[in-house]
């Protein structure tokens, strides 16, 4: 997917290697000949980096992004979008397929993998739609669209209601090895909401969305995904309850994954008390102990992956009154530095399990050989110093759009280099340059 | 006595606002309501001021009382709807506000069917806003002429037991109440159907009832809601006849209510189904009070917005 | 800002003499029946508290009684949304008909004449008086308008720079009449 430009040889030195899938955690050199990784000892005229005191991880794969192209380029395009990804960090993005038209068929998909040849910098999978037209009624060609190259399949703003159409998607997908992601949401529930329901709801006057909306869904997805012993996968959980439901699926063996955003696992529903459209995606933040139960659920393990659900809006769609702004932030750019800064420096979480959510977890979901450092693969690496503090500023974001909620938030953590197939799509590191 | 001043710009809720400033507004508005019980109801104070009433939700009654308060003050106005402005041509809020204040008006009353929508303007705007109504949020200017309803009739407000009936949960006049009264030391119990009653409210020291007759028992002042007939439809209650039987004041439960208790209503009413008709008109009910005095609290309010202006 | 206190311009005495001497005038001015018919409206806050002061020396140097109200010009003033806060109203209480009155507007320091103005402009919404007299215990000067006071307790020239403050026994605790320097705030 990404193009081909000159790439050189490397010897990343003095670094944090932290790999999870194959137990490394040490300083030690990595070689990148070629594209590949190789052998430090072995690699004809290698450029040497010196990385005293940063942290080098397999390229994160962040698997919920909202490209917006085709047809939504006002706010951001397959160019913008992998930049964006590059600075945040990213060297694998899954594509959602809630594009105009949408991804529910091979010329679509075709369409993407085209453009993202030609301009995106880092790696591109696409994601086809459940049903056709995500309109939650016929299933979409499925078999087509894994030829066309998806690597799985969401209604992801929808949710398909009808648990019969969902039985059958599960047991169709097994067939094709292509995992269900699921954005949990029971329409009725949901219906003109804005906010969760809860106390600022009540208090703000703002119709909400109350927990069941997704519980009820996410119940139904682990009683389909037990029948048809298929891969089920909960997009963007917001509420504890729905983190109690997958451990419990997940001791019974049930193949539920889960995802949570860094916006749900900072951030409470109080920030809606000023009616700031920033603060408004779907599904909402949620109450507090919801936050420290998602926290609890990365830890155990029943959240295995963090994804952003980066969606980007216009300044002029989301100023607006806030029940006609759309719902969605975006988050590739501040991702990384958000969870080092609440989830590592917090305590909760160690260096290796944190990108663990970003390499190990992800891949596992997809069924792909991705995430890992190993001798031979493509060199795709993320390059971070946890240490370092600065301040969110949205004006300066590669993505075309503005609307994050951690606009001039205080953090300690950023992403320094980024690398994809061996070149360094993205860098603030001294002396080296990053070219998207 | 602490001197206070008062020193906003805009009028958006309840929620904002401290006791001694809900006072100064109750305060000023006594003076008010004497203007428009003299011969000349009329005084110069916002000559030369230009307001603009934009009720992007309609209203016959808000709009009008504003209106007139606008005039007993001097004031020139500009009536705009949802449909008279560039609003149903696709511009934004936003931008339409923008070009009424290009317009150098100085006061914007504006109703509006999204919650927290004033919020929004007040920040970008330069020109005051007041809120007439926005969503289910707040509606300030409502619950200041009910308290001062109250105040005028039962001489204080700290200690006073209210009761709110009716669906509470899309009620920006319960909520505006709710945040006032609990500032000003009553005590508000609230009722409804319990698909309509949130139990958030019960954090913020609001009593929840589920029954009129314990709801209605001790109150002082018993302020019943409008009910809607869209709301029926979304499943929230069987029927309007049903909401009539069980929380109705009517010959039956109006036996539960004290005889000083003041009945009020922010109106239009729902004859019989609310209220019945004899009680609506009766000797407890401060309804048509209640309209007298929304016109001198909407005088006092655009007053003192008005004094702040070039701040 | 703490203003600093310039001159001590009448003491509780000077104060008193001052209220006399403006009952006397008062007293002339309207002879005989003239006086229980009269009216005192005291201009919010401090006129009405010197109002009161006026209409009790009056009552006991001729007998008689006038009559006394109260009037707060804020609704009429002609700086609206030029002030940075706003004070409260005070109360406006006319228990008398306007029409066809002798009135004798009280206020305790003349200035510019804009207060004055501005009351002339409420009392007329009232009604048609038959004559308004004004009544001042302090002008210090600095007229804007051509405002005169028919009755006035003294006259000082006061600079620009500072205000007059009257205080009051019942109300201040001491009777008192003195100036500071107006810091620009």
């Amino acid at each position: 997917m990404v193009t081909k430009k000159e790439s050189s040889n490397y010897i990343l030195q003095n670094a944090r290697v932290i790999d999870p899938k194959n137990g490394v955690d040490a300083i030690c050199d990595i070689g990148i000949e070629n594209g590949l990784f190789a052998d430090p000892s072995k690699i004809s005229n290698p450029k040497k980096i010196d990385l005293k005191g940063m942290v080098i991880a397999p390229g994160f794969i962040d698997m919920h992004v909202h490209l917006r192209e085709p047809g939504g380029k006002d706010k951001e395009t397959i160019r913008t979008g992998t930049m964006a990804a590059a600075a945040g960090g990213f060297t694998t993005i899954v594509a959602m397929p809630n594009t105009n038209p949408l991804a529910d068929n091979a010329s679509t998909i075709e369409y993407i993998k085209t453009h993202c040849e030609e301009s995106a910098c880092v790696n591109v999978l696409p994601s086809g739609c459940i049903s056709k037209g995500s309109e939650g009624v016929e299933m979409s060609p499925i078999g087509g669209l894994k030829k066309a190259g998806i690597v799985a399949v969401t209604d992801d703003g929808k949710c398909v209601q009808n648990h019969e159409l969902m039985k059958h998607v599960l047991i169709y997908s097994k067939t094709f090895k292509i995992p269900v992601l699921d954005h949990c949401q029971d329409s009725f529930l949901a219906e003109g909401g804005l906010v969760a329901e809860g106390y600022w709801s009540t208090i703000k006057g703002l119709r909400g969305i109350p927990v069941a909306s997704e519980t009820i869904m996410v119940s139904r997805d682990i009683i389909l995904a037990e029948a048809a012993d298929w891969k089920v996968h909960i997009q963007h959980v917001s509420a504890g309850a729905s983190v109690d439901m997958i451990r419990d699926a997940q001791k019974k063996k049930v193949k539920v994954t889960a995802e949570v955003t860094p916006h749900h696992i900072a951030l409470t529903d109080e920030c809606i008390k000023d009616y700031d459209t920033n603060f408004k995606m779907s599904p909402p933040l949620r109450s507090e102990e919801d936050r420290k139960k998602l926290i609890k659920g990365l830890q155990d393990g029943t959240i295995s992956v963090i994804a952003t659900d980066h969606a980007p809006h216009t300044s002029t769609d989301k100023l607006v009154e806030f029940a006609y702004a759309p719902f969605g932030v975006v988050g590739l750019e501040t991702a990384v530095s958000i969870c080092l800064t609440e989830l590592y420096h917090k305590g909760f979480l160690s260096l290796s399990d944190l990108i663990s959510k970003f390499t190990v977890g992800p891949a596992q979901v997809l069924g792909l050989d991705i995430g890992s450092i190993e001798m031979g693969k493509k060199a795709d690496l993320t390059i971070f110093n946890p240490d370092v503090s600065y301040t969110i500023d949205a004006d300066s974001f590669y993505s075309k759009s503005r609307n994050t909620p951690f606009n001039g938030k205080e953090v300690k953590g950023r992403v320094m280099g980024t690398v994809v197939s061996g070149r360094f799509v993205y860098s603030m590191i001294d002396g080296l340059k990053g070219s998207f | 006595m602490t001197e206070i001043k008062w020193t906003r710009k805009d009028l958006l809720g309840m929620e904002d606002l401290s006791a001694d400033e809900i006072t100064f507004i109750l305060d000023t508005a006594e003076e008010f309501k004497k203007v428009n019980e003299r011969r000349v109801k009329k005084v110069p104070a916002l000559r030369g001021i230009t307001v603009v009433n934009f009720f992007v939700e309609p209203s016959t009654r808000t709009r009008a009382s504003f209106e007139l308060a606008e005039q007993r003050l001097s004031a020139d106005i500009v009536n705009m709807s949802a449909s008279t402005s560039s609003l149903s041509k696709g511009e934004s809020l936003l931008d339409t506000a923008k070009n009424i204040e290009a317009l150098q008006v100085d006061i914007l009353v504006m109703r509006h069917a999204a919650s927290g929508a004033h919020q929004f303007l007040a920040k970008n705007l330069k020109c005051a806003v007041i809120n007439a109504g926005d969503g289910a949020h707040e509606h300030p200017t409502q619950a200041l002429l009910d308290i001062f309803t109250i105040r005028e009739k039962k001489k204080k407000i700290k200690g006073l037991n209210i009761s709110i009936i009716g669906d509470i949960l899309h009620s920006r006049v319960a909520r505006s109440n709710i945040y006032a009264l609990l500032k000003l030391g009553a005590n508000v119990t609230i009722a409804g159907p319990p698909t309509l009653l949130p139990k958030e409210f019960e954090k913020i020291g609001v009593r929840l009832c589920d029954n009129l007759k314990d709801a209605v028992a001790d109150a002082d002042v018993v302020n019943l809601l409008r009910i809607q007939h869209e709301r029926q439809r979304a499943s929230y209650f069987p029927s309007i006849g049903e909401y009539a039987s069980v929380y109705g004041i009517n010959r039956e439960s109006i036996k539960y209510v004290k005889k000083d208790a003041l009945i009020m209503h922010p109106g239009p009413i729902n004859r019989g189904v609310e209220l019945d008709s004899e009680f609506a008109d009766g000797k407890q009910s401060v309804i048509l009070e209640q309209v007298t005095n929304g016109l001198a609290v909407r005088m006092a309010v655009l007053y003192l917005v008005s004094g702040c202006l070039k701040s | 800002m703490e203003d600093k206190i310039e001159n001590r311009l009448m003491d509780a005495k000077a104060m008193e003499l001052a209220i006399e001497r403006l009952a006397s005038k008062v007293i002339e001015s309207f002879p005989g029946k003239e006086l229980k018919s009269m009216a005192f409206l005291g201009i919010q806050k401090r006129g009405a508290w010197l109002a009161q002061r006026l209409y009790k020396r009056v009552f006991a140097m001729s007998g008689n009684k006038p009559l006394i109200g109260t009037i707060d010009t804020s609704m009429y003033r002609d700086d609206i949304g030029m002030r940075k806060n706003l004070a409260r109203i005070l109360e406006t209480s006319i228990p008398f008909d306007v029409n066809d009155r002798n009135i004798v507007l009280v206020d305790d320091v003349l200035s510019s004449g804009r207060t004055i103005r501005a009351a002339l402009d409420a009392i007329t919404d009232f009604g048609r008086p038959k004559t308004i007299r004004l009544a001042v215990l302090v002008d210090r000067g600095g007229r804007e308008f051509p405002i005169s006071a028919d009755f006035v307790g003294m006259k000082y020239s006061v600079p620009q720079e500072e205000k007059v403050h009257v205080c009051f026994k019942d109300h201040d605790g001491e009777d008192i009449v003195y100036t500071t320097s107006r810091k620009e705030s």
